[in-house]
């Protein structure tokens, strides 16, 4: 059978050329704002990121690649691992908040996907509601609920996980209740849309056909969500490398992360092309994350 | 139980089961011997999923147990009962190619890696699937999915195969050779085979025995040929094939008044007012009036080709119009007068 150059769609008979023309026109609005929004900044980034400092914060139009070699630590007093660290310590925020959503995410959206479908409405209402609430106040909360005169400080040190002068806020558990709670909502949504999609009769083939629990875990209820995890840890993961608000808050400003090396620049440091070489960087590790998961979900192994 | 039981008979004993409020099986009681091909026949919420759910391990019976043979099985999950299904509408695994499909249950039972390589090309050249080997669930037809269902059940060689409505996917050409090939795959492997459907042609096409369940209960349990020809009750009557059902009053011993006349029957109903059901190719059609008892006459309101038959409305006056069936060469017109003949043999007094 030929192709017919006319095709049936949404009831009316057209062409594929007239479809793909109508579509690019449909979708042009959106294209031009992320070229002009989106693609030309990035753009602009990339530029400013080989330009330099000049006196007084003024930029110095003359192509070098020296603010890659201070972002990997050489400058003129020599190597430093500093801004290494730095991004490790980002990357390692960002794996450990991600991991701890995912193990708390799971359950959960099991749970919600449990009830009948008003409550489950009313469940989702509740995990979204805190993320209509500004970071930074979210933040303040947190710093006051984990303060010394609260009761997690006096249970912690009443069962020994705190010396008598210790205290949850500031420090690294503090951070990681801040960053989790607000990256928390990000991770149930996809994880709970492909818990309610399950189809449960892949999980009974599974059990009739012998398997284990775990077994029956893997082949009949992961394989089915692979999609969800991912997007899952894509929504909590990213979001999660560019946030400092919530480590400087409640880790007392002790840890610097690549997300406050910018800001630093563009503000009281002065030097946008360094700012643009670090922002190029997040930029990166963002998109080979993402590029990686997809990698590791496309594979034949769906765990 | 007095008789001798073969060990892997099936005995489901006074099952009770209730959704909520609503109960889906009443105090079913069968047995199902071992290598029957038995269906349970009925339109949807009859509960015939249910019971095959409980038989199953899915669902679990509120009162009365499932026992294989003297085992009672009714506390096992489903992956300790050597019973295997194909679901409706396959469910197989959508990560997994048509091999590893095949091979999941001997997989998860442990079974040596050279013995499963046996086992499943095996079974994938029984139900002639092996050029399917490396595809995905995806990209196969209604008729393969089908396929690769029943070899991934059968590889286990459970003693028992549930099939729930396996071919009602499927378009009707299709749906017969299936049919046929499923009948024959059961008397090769020699299993049970319990089949669920709302298809009374596949049910008669395939079975041995057919339960036709209704309201959670089962209405009438016998040979295909049995229930076809042999309704008990006005629910199977007009559920399987098309019956005429008399409205009739007990006249005496062996006859019954209907409103155009008395008719004689075999059975002696235990009803005052009940009814009797005739299929419509049993009713036999005269020019003139024949030498024969329960013969009445009657006009031909409308006649309708059916390819292989043809299909007469007769008007037996009193509000009576029947529907009867002739040979295609049997040829009656449209308005005229004629008379019928009920054979008391298919006179089917149906109970209460």
């Amino acid at each position: 059978m030929t192709k017919s150059k006319y095709e049936v769609f949404e009831g009316k008979l057209t062409t594929r050329a007239h479809m793909q023309r109508t579509g690019s026109l449909l979708s042009a609005p959106g294209m031009l704002t992320l070229l002009v929004f989106l693609l030309l900044p990035i753009a602009g980034l990339v530029v400013l990121a080989f330009m330099q400092r000049g006196a007084y914060g003024v930029i110095d139009w003359t192509p070098s690649l020296e603010n890659a070699k201070r972002l990997l630590g050489f400058s003129s007093f020599g190597w430093s691992s500093d801004n290494l660290l730095i991004i490790g310590r980002s990357l390692l925020l960002a794996t450990v908040t991600t991991l701890l959503c995912i193990a708390i995410a799971f359950p959960m959206a099991f749970w919600i996907a449990s009830h009948k479908p008003s409550t489950r409405a009313l469940l989702l209402a509740f995990v979204m509601v805190p993320s209509c609430t500004n970071l930074v106040i979210r933040t303040y909360a947190w710093m006051l609920v984990l303060g010394a005169q609260m009761p997690p400080t006096w249970i912690a040190r009443a069962i020994g996980i705190l010396g008598e002068t210790e205290t949850l806020y500031p420090g690294q558990f503090a951070v990681y209740v801040g960053m989790v709670s607000s990256m928390l909502p990000f991770s149930i949504l996809p994880l709970y849309t492909s818990v309610e999609r399950l189809d449960w009769r892949i999980v009974e083939a599974t059990k009739d056909l012998y398997a284990s629990p775990l077994r029956s875990f893997r082949h009949g209820i992961l394989s089915q969500m692979t999609i969800g995890i991912v997007s899952s840890i894509i929504l909590t993961f990213v979001p999660s490398l560019g946030m400092y608000v919530v480590s400087d808050l409640l880790g007392g400003s002790k840890y610097m992360l690549i997300g406050n090396l910018i800001q630093q620049q563009f503000g009281a440091a002065s030097d946008w092309p360094f700012g643009a070489m670090l922002g190029i960087v997040l930029i990166l590790a963002s998109v080979l994350s993402l590029a990686l998961l997809q990698k590791i979900s496309k594979g034949k192994s769906y765990v | 139980m007095t008789a001798i039981s073969s060990n892997t008979d099936l005995h489901i004993r006074h099952i009770h089961k209730s959704f909520g409020s609503k109960a889906v099986l009443r105090d079913l009681d069968v047995s199902i011997k071992s290598g029957e091909f038995v269906t349970l026949l009925g339109p949807s919420g009859c509960g015939k999923t249910t019971l095959l759910r409980i038989i199953g391990g899915f669902e679990k019976a509120d009162k009365g147990e499932v026992a294989l043979g003297e085992k009672i099985i009714s506390n096992h999950s489903p992956n300790k009962r050597p019973v295997n299904t194909v679901f409706q509408s396959y469910a197989l695994f959508p990560h997994l190619n048509v091999w590893e499909n095949v091979a999941f249950g001997l997989r998860s039972k442990k079974i040596a890696e050279s013995e499963i390589k046996t086992r499943v090309q095996e079974m994938m050249d029984i139900v002639q699937i092996s050029d399917l080997t490396n595809e995905m669930p995806e990209t196969l037809s209604g008729g393969q999915k089908q396929r690769v269902a029943l070899a991934r059940a059968l590889i286990n060689q459970p003693k028992i195969l549930l099939l729930d409505e396996p071919l009602s996917a499927l378009d009707a050409n299709l749906r017969k050779n299936l049919q046929r090939e499923l009948k024959t795959l059961q008397r090769k492997m020699d299993i049970t085979f319990i089949l669920v459907t709302h298809d009374q042609d596949e049910a008669i096409a395939v079975s041995d025995r057919i339960l036709v369940m209704n309201g959670g209960k089962i209405e009438q349990d016998g040979s295909p040929e049995d229930v076809y020809e042999h309704p008990t009750s006005r629910f199977v009557a007009t559920f399987i094939g098309e019956a005429n059902i008399l409205e009739c009053k007990k006249e005496s011993e062996n006859k019954v008044q209907t409103p155009f006349g008395i008719l004689e029957v075999e059975k002696t109903p235990n009803w005052e007012n009940g009814g009797v059901a005739i299929r419509m190719e049993d009713i036999f059609v005269y020019d003139t009036r024949p030498e024969k008892k329960n013969v009445f006459p009657a006009h031909i309101q409308e006649r309708i080709f059916r390819g292989d038959y043809w299909e007469f409305l007769m008007d037996l006056g009193h509000g009576v119009v029947l529907n009867v069936m002739t040979d295609p060469d049997e040829m009656y017109e449209p308005n005229t007068d004629i008379f019928l003949e009920f054979p008391k043999e298919y006179l089917q007094v149906l109970r209460d």
